[in-house]
């Protein structure tokens, strides 16, 4: 291990035994051949290209398919520490939904003067069009996907709430399932909490969020944008994991006061549909006029109440990178409970002061589109050369108000594995959790998201990042 | 099911047939050309016409080569009919369905794809076409086979086998409407050659040399050869065998819905043309007219299926 | 007033439509000033697929056109009892905040010849003067014009025309006093106009939001605030919210609109 000790890693610590969560993988693994377990990794890519895990990277001319690199040493979470990380998700999950349903009522967060109504108002996510609708069971955010980082043994910090259309679930199922096929040995000696209830639960957390106009078992389809999609193999995964219908906008027309879908037998209405469109192209009726991927009259049915759009259009309202800096008093107000989460310390451009202090220390900062995602638009300070910062600072000074900013974490790593063996690099974690009536339940794992480049903190996928399959440990 | 899906699964498999077809095509012409090279040219030129795709090779070269139709055939991009062409169709369709399919259809498809993707990503030189034609028959029928084997059999699989049998129909049709001439008794020199040539591109643009021969004590006889292809239900090349299948399929179709919609009735038409024709009252309707005829009706039947089950809106 | 309505839009198409689809916004309140005896919407053609309310509290209908139409005809018939209440709507109810109605839509950017408008506008002490005051100088510099524009005009094209229509006055006003502050918002509706029961269109206006009085309607048009002869339909940022019918239908075939609308006072 060669690295900075400044980094937490994740198998050693700040040493170089394992530490006991990874004890019982790390005697496994030193009895195992490096060249046997490269030979593993290149089995496991050729799986995923036959599956077709495949996503498309776009402004990529030819080659569009590409796989997200896999790599074989899982990222290891104790029973304890998932069970703080469970509550904390579970906590802010509630705040969510709370804070999306008062947004678009009262707005009574914003009445108390804890939330500046600049924004909300100049918010492009605030969707008038939610303004007083009830979605069933009052649920807004049927998935989210939470990103956390680690920086110490038990240093973890919320980075993001994807409250609009999470992704990446489907590898969080197939790496373990590459894993299973791969190691069965492992499973057989360290107790791994289950991921593969997942499709099951997220079937019956969104049946449960049915419209009242539904009295039998009720229909759900995925919505997907079509097969150009990035994630269009995520779709037609859980589609088919939960055993109902992919539908495109073009299957789906609004029949009878339902939206229904076009099948050999007729028009079929459908009571749930997750949505795998973002809210601007969901109905050209409502939102964006020039879309092609949604449904005509979709949200006028939801208004009426003859469907559940999962997750309920608007909610980006609540992971936009500007609320998130006030998360911790949205925790607060909703729940009347301290997060048990922490927050990133965040600078908020809009705010003179704050954008003094990132003007003068650009070159200690992560500075961060506040609409942006994918790790587009954002600067790097550490990693980046004085002309990218001088760059960046006057794309910074034109629009403030776009722009965040945090300090640049010492993002926990765990090792890799490489030609030469073991390597640390950083990692994330997004873990998923499904909100219904019944409560809020969250899988034992996530996506682990790891910067395959060396030093590098970048872990999206279309930047060079790979995942992990992500063990909970049974305690 | 959806109608999308419906449309898709019935396209994929035609994707499928049809890629598999012209690689048959192609060793026909192989063949041919290796063992008579002076009838090769015009036999090349029957390939190209009876996969709908002369027109688009003349644009391209002025004379016939027989390296550069086997290319062109196989993987050149300006063909949008090409093995390469119809498998990424068949593939594209079966990601739109993905879900309608097994993992085993889904992955049997995929490498099919990933195994020509990588095959004919270079020109084809004349030494690797033997085993490049053998690897789509291969992937072809895995994708079948995998389908046989792991796909409930509802109306998916219906659809399916509708779309196989609706392309090979197509296919063997086209190769009587391009060759019907050399069929017809007017021009029959009994025995000569070139005659033989011709049946015999005919028998292998379908693959039913051996099959014939056995059933036929080898004898080349083009009243015979007709009589095969079009009603013969043995063969499962044949317009009858292929018909009687999509008849069946649209039956269970019916059954599975408890209803029979127009299509029904136009596959029920064209069957009792089969059942009831005998090859001379072919020959005397006019072989020619009887192909083009078949054509049409397959064609409208496609379309009436397509509006019966909601393929599109 | 009692005011008997009979509202007809009518649609006809040169080639049969094969889907399409029709927000209508036709359906008046009760409200203090204004009490709905008695009001139907029938749709020939197509069919009601929902009913719902808007974030602007307004009751829409969605409805479908069977397909392969080539005509369409949508019916408002009832009756309202109206009261003058000097343009006065009252206090601002439901979830929609205020500040959305200070927000700039596409239909009434401002630009220079709002600002324009505004720099020789001579304003007044106190809100009301304020207000009237503007829809004066608004009428004064763009004079009403029968002459029916075909599309929906922005602001700045319809200052740029000289002359315009009650949408025009009424998205100029709301531009305009927003440039100020006020929260403005579009109201549809009909106008009894007198010595006349057939009007040519439904009639527009706007609404500004004043403290301590609530949202007051300001008619430019006819230089007045709304009184017993007006009925409040749908409200709106802008036209494109309020409008009687908005839609999309597939296939590109021309359309002709026709509206005929009759409103008179029962005895």
């Amino acid at each position: 291990m060669t690295d900075k000790p400044s980094f937490f890693d994740e198998m050693y610590g700040f040493g170089e035994t394992a530490r006991a969560p990874y004890s019982a993988y790390s005697s496994w693994f030193n009895q195992e051949d490096v060249a046997r377990l490269r030979k593993k990794s290149e089995q496991a890519e050729a799986f995923f290209r036959l599956t077709g895990i495949t996503f498309n990277v776009y402004g990529v001319e030819e080659a569009t398919e590409r796989l997200i690199p896999f790599d074989l040493v899982p990222r290891i979470i104790t029973g304890r520490e998932w069970g703080i990380l469970e509550k904390g998700i579970e906590q802010r999950v509630r705040a969510i939904n709370s804070f999306l349903h008062d947004i678009y009522h009262r707005q009574e967060i914003v009445r108390a003067g804890r939330i500046p109504v600049e924004m909300i108002a100049r918010n492009d996510a605030f969707l008038p069009q939610m303004i007083g609708v009830a979605p069933p069971g009052n649920i807004y955010t049927h998935i989210t996907g939470t990103d956390l980082v680690r920086t110490g043994e038990d240093e973890f910090y919320v980075l993001e709430d994807n409250a609009r259309t999470p992704s990446g679930v489907s590898y969080m199922l197939e790496n373990r399932e590459t894993m299973l096929h791969m190691f069965p040995e492992l499973f057989s000696q360290i107790n791994v909490r289950g991921v593969s209830q997942y499709p099951r639960s997220l079937r019956r957390s969104l049946s449960s969020c049915r419209p009242s106009i539904c009295d039998g078992p009720p229909t759900l389809a995925v919505l997907t944008p079509g097969i150009h999609n990035s994630a269009y193999y995520e779709h037609a995964f859980l589609a088919d994991q939960m055993g109902v219908e992919l539908v495109e906008g073009h299957d789906l027309r609004v029949v009878d006061g339902r939206v229904a879908m076009r099948t050999t037998r007729g028009y079929k209405p459908i009571d749930v549909l997750y949505r795998r469109v973002d809210d601007d192209f969901l109905d050209p009726m409502t939102f964006n006029p020039d879309s092609v991927l949604g449904v005509p009259g979709i949200m006028d049915v939801y208004r009426a109440g003859g469907i559940t759009i999962a997750n309920a259009p608007g909610t980006g309202i609540a992971d936009d990178k500007a609320i998130y800096s006030y998360m911790p008093e949205i925790v607060e107000f909703y729940t009347g409970e301290q997060p048990i989460l922490k927050n990133v310390p965040t600078w908020r451009c809009s705010e003179p002061d704050a954008f003094k202090y990132v003007l003068e220390h650009l070159e200690e900062l992560v500075v961060k589109e506040v609409h942006g995602s994918g790790g587009y638009g954002m600067l790097v300070g550490p990693a980046a050369s004085k002309k990218e910062i001088a760059d960046f600072r006057a794309k910074l000074e034109t629009k403030p108000g776009n722009y965040i900013a945090q300090p640049t974490l010492s993002l926990s790593t765990v090792p890799i594995l490489t030609k030469a063996g073991l390597a640390p690099r950083h990692v994330d974690l997004r873990p998923f959790a499904l909100a219904s009536p019944g409560g809020v339940e969250i899988i034992p794992g996530g996506l682990t998201r790891v910067a395959l480049k060396k030093g590098s903190l970048v872990v999206n996928s279309s930047q060079g990042g790979g995942t992990k399959d992500t063990w909970v440990l049974e305690d | 099911m959806l109608g999308k899906t419906a449309g898709g699964i019935f396209w994929m498999l035609r994707y499928m047939e049809r890629s598999e077809n012209t690689a048959r095509m192609i060793d026909a012409g192989l063949r041919i050309s290796l063992t008579r090279s002076s009838a090769a040219d015009s036999e090349w030129s029957s390939i190209l016409q009876a996969t709908g795709v002369a027109s688009q090779y003349f644009a391209q070269h002025d004379k016939i080569d027989g390296q550069k139709v086997i290319n062109f055939l196989l993987r050149d991009q300006t063909n949008d009919g090409s093995v390469m062409a119809n498998v990424e169709w068949a593939r594209t369709n079966a990601r739109m369905v993905r879900t309608a399919l097994t993992k085993e259809v889904w992955e049997a498809v995929n490498e099919c794809w990933m195994v020509l993707k990588s095959q004919l990503s270079k020109p084809v030189k004349q030494q690797d076409l033997p085993e490049i034609l053998s690897s789509i028959r291969q992937r072809t029928a895995y994708v079948r086979g995998s389908l046989h084997g792991s796909m409930v059999r509802n109306d998916i699989y219906d659809f399916a086998r509708m779309g196989t049998f609706f392309e090979r129909a197509d296919n063997a049709a086209r190769v009587l409407d391009v060759k019907y001439y050399i069929l017809l008794p007017s021009i029959m020199h009994v025995g000569t050659v070139s005659d033989n040539v011709q049946w015999e591109t005919i028998l292998r643009a379908t693959s039913s040399v051996r099959a014939y021969q056995s059933l036929h004590d080898g004898e080349f006889d083009p009243r015979k050869i007709a009589r095969f292809l079009i009603l013969d239900k043995r063969l499962p090349r044949s317009l009858a065998f292929c018909y009687h299948k999509i008849q069946a399929n649209l039956a269970y179709l019916a059954e599975d819905y408890g209803e029979r919609r127009e299509c029904h009735k136009m596959v029920d038409q064209i069957c009792h043309k089969f059942d009831h024709s005998t090859i001379d009252q072919i020959f005397e309707y006019g072989l020619h007219e009887f192909v083009t005829d078949f054509l049409s009706e397959s064609h409208a039947l496609g379309r009436q299926i397509e509006r019966d089950y909601r393929f599109y809106e | 007033m009692h005011l008997k309505i009979s509202h007809t839009t009518s649609y006809h198409y040169d080639t049969p439509v094969p889907y399409a689809l029709q927000q209508l916004r036709l359906r008046p309140k009760s409200r203090p000033e204004q009490n709905v005896i008695s009001w139907d919407v029938t749709v020939d053609g197509g069919q009601r697929q929902v009913s719902f309310e808007d974030e602007h509290a307004n009751r829409v209908d969605l409805i479908s056109f069977d397909a392969g139409v080539e005509t369409i005809v949508i019916t408002c018939e009832g009756e309202v009892e109206v009261t003058d209440n000097n343009g006065v709507v009252g206090k601002h109810t439901g979830f929609t905040p205020l500040w959305l109605f200070n927000r700039t839509t596409k239909l009434t950017k401002p630009g220079t010849g709002l600002r324009a408008l505004m720099s020789d506008f001579k304003k007044p002490e106190g809100d009301l003067a304020m207000l009237h005051a503007m829809s004066d100088h608004i009428l004064e510099k763009v004079p009403y014009s029968k002459e029916q524009t075909s599309s929906m005009l922005t602001v700045e094209q319809a200052l740029a025309a000289g002359h315009g229509v009650c949408q025009d006055h009424a998205h100029i006003f709301i531009s305009a006093v927003r440039q100020m502050g006020y929260p403005a918002r579009y109201v549809s509706g009909y106008l009894m106009m007198d010595g006349t029961v057939e009007q040519n269109a439904s009639h527009a206006w706007a609404e500004a939001y004043v403290d301590g009085l609530g949202w007051v309607g300001f008619d430019v048009s006819n230089g007045q605030s709304p009184d017993a002869r007006y009925v409040r339909v749908a409200t709106g940022l802008d036209y494109s919210q309020a409008a009687p019918t908005s839609g999309m239908r597939f296939g590109d075939g021309p359309e002709s609109m026709r509206v005929t609308l009759v409103v008179e006072q029962q005895q």
